[in-house]
Parts: structure tokens; sequence; C-alpha cells
């Protein structure tokens, strides 16, 4: 079991960070995190509160005790 | 008639530069409780504004990344802010996770204190500004009406500072106008008006007073009209700009007459 953004959440095995991103944006993304429909993507991802760089989301499998944050733009300032 | 051209409101320059990009707009959009996306964008594009701020915050289910491409499309670059930070360390982070999702290194640095008032908090302030310079952020900083402030955060190396009119989403206007004309007097990066305004004659009279550009948000987003208020804040920034630079006449104690007093007619 682990965090994300702020609720339990089980992985499936092996499930990576990539898999995880690309099924809450309901997007398909490359192996580099880019969106295979060639839009732009403005998320970030952060584990135990320290950046996970996109091109190191399909190398980073979720572990148990995470605590794994998802962040997009939202209206603000 | 004279020789000199007259300044046309329609040719002024406008223009802003900031870390060596021109902003075609001297008015920064704030999205802040705009009552929907499609609201914001006609207001947006009332504003004439270039640069647009945002927050970040968890990607709630089945809501996807809108904003940002909706942003891109309308030729804003993108201001993320690290609103609701209160120490210097949530404030690094947030600025991280911008740089990692947007990809601007340009943060509004805002790191403020929990107690009603929303006002920055210059100790943690300055040390997020430090932290986040020295990992090549480009920091806008949200500071308040205090001219030493303002020259701490430049002497760190922001490339703005961002002194406040009064408490965000007040409308109370710009409380203390001496300060901010001393601190745009002195400053050497541009000066941002943000937080407080009410009406587009705050953001006049921030042009007036020196600063180089205005951030609005809630007085546009939550006016009654927020598409007809982003026309008039984009007018009000132009006539503070020309207004200030066409230089206005001193303040007097006592009544000059504007009509000759030679001539006049009497009865007695």
């Amino acid at each position: 079991m682990l965090t994300v953004n702020g609720e339990d959440y089980q992985p499936h095995p092996g499930e990576t960070v990539l898999d995880l991103v690309a099924g809450r944006i309901g997007r398909t993304l490359e192996p580099d995190g880019r969106p295979a429909d060639g839009g732009r993507l403005g998320v970030a991802v952060a584990i135990d509160r320290a950046v996970v760089p996109r091109s190191r989301w399909q190398a980073t499998e979720l572990a148990p005790g995470q605590t794994v944050d998802i962040v997009t733009a939202v209206q603000g300032g | 008639m004279t020789d000199s051209t007259p300044t046309d409101t329609l040719t002024i320059d406008d223009t802003l530069t900031i870390d060596g990009v021109a902003l075609p707009s001297r008015l920064i959009m704030g999205t802040g409780h705009a009552a929907s996306h499609e609201i914001l964008a006609k207001a947006v594009e009332a504003s004439g504004s270039g640069l647009a701020t945002v927050a970040m915050r968890r990607l709630k289910p089945g809501e996807g990344d809108r904003l940002f491409p909706l942003l891109s499309r309308l030729g804003q670059r993108l201001l993320p802010n690290t609103a609701g930070c209160h120490t210097a360390a949530d404030a690094v982070l947030t600025a991280e996770l911008a740089r990692e999702a947007l990809g601007t290194d340009w943060v509004k640095l805002e790191v403020v204190v929990d107690d009603g008032t929303i006002l920055p908090d210059p100790p943690e302030l300055l040390d997020a500004a430090k932290t986040l310079v020295g990992k090549g952020f480009k920091v806008f900083a949200y500071t308040n009406d205090d001219p030493v402030l303002a020259t701490r955060l430049e002497s760190l190396g922001v490339v703005a500072v961002m002194p406040g009119g009064s408490p965000i989403g007040t409308g109370l206007g710009i409380l203390n106008p001496h300060n901010i004309e001393l601190i745009a007097s002195r400053a050497q990066i541009p000066v941002v008006l943000d937080a407080g305004q009410g009406t587009a004659s705050d953001a006049c009279l921030a042009m007036e007073l020196g600063c180089d550009a205005v951030l609005a948000a809630s007085a546009i987003n939550l006016a009654a009209d927020p598409v007809a208020m982003a026309t008039a804040f984009r007018l009000g920034v132009q006539a503070g700009l020309l207004a200030r630079r066409a230089g206005r006449i001193p303040r007097r104690s006592l009544a000059v007459a504007s009509s000759p007093s030679e001539g006049l007619v009497t009865a007695s």
C-alpha cells in the first residue's frame, strides 16, 4: 500500500510512475513521458517530496510506503 | 501648434522585458477565482495579457491538465506561483514541481503567513528566494510594500519584485502609495504591483507611481463582468503608464487660477 495524492493506493505488480500518470490523466504516454497524442502534458510527480523527472517515470516502480503526489496547473494567483 | 510629435496612446510602447523576454502587455493576468475556464479565456483575451499565473495543486480524478493547454492556446506564457506555501521548503518543492510540469523556470514566489492576512513572511521569503535563485529559477518575488525588503530581494538576484498594494483579495487598493513609489524609484529590476486592487483606477495609480506592470486576479475574475473589467484594467495600465511619462503637475496647497486675471470686466 502507498499514498497517492493523499489517498491509499494499491499498485498493480510492476506498476511504474508512467503507468500511474497515464491512468490518472486518461492519455497514453510514450516511454519518455510525452503524450502519444502529440499534445503537451502539464503534470509533475514527486515521491516522498522529491521531484521525479519525466524521463525517469518509466524506470521508477511504485514501492510500498511511498507518498506520491501528482500535480498540475490550476487557476490561482 | 508645436513641432513636437504628440504621443499617440495607440502606439505607446507597451512592451515590458523581463529576463530577456518581451511581454506584449504590462498587465499580468491572475487566473484565480475565475468562474469557469470559458469566462477566464474571454477575460484573458480582453486583458491583452501575455503572462498568466497558475497554482500547482494535486491532480483531481477526471479533470486532467486542462488549464495548461488552454492558456497555451491563448498565447500566455505561464507564471506558476507557490501560493499557499508557509515555509521556504514548501515553496522550493512547489517551484520544482512547476518547472517539471510546465517547462518554465519562471516562478512567482509566495511564502506567506497563515494568520488570515496572507502577508509575506520575510525570513522564509528571503530564504526561499536565495535557494531558488541558486537553483536557476527566475524568481518573481511577491513581497509587501517594504522598500528595504524589496532591495534585499533584488540583491539576492530575483528578476522582479511584486509588492502588494494591500492584502490579497481585499480590494483595498494601494494603501501606501509612498512606499510603492519608493520601491519603484529604487529598483533596478521590474516592479509589478500585485494584490489588493479593487478596480482599474488602482492599476492606473500603480503605473503612475512608477511600477513597470500590474498583476490582477480577484479584481477582474470576481467582478460582476470580468471581461469588461479586464478591458478596464488594460486601459487603466495604459493610462497610468502614459500619465507617468507625461509628467504630472506638482501638488500645491493653494489654488492657481487657470484663466487669466487680466482683462476681466467687472460690475464695479
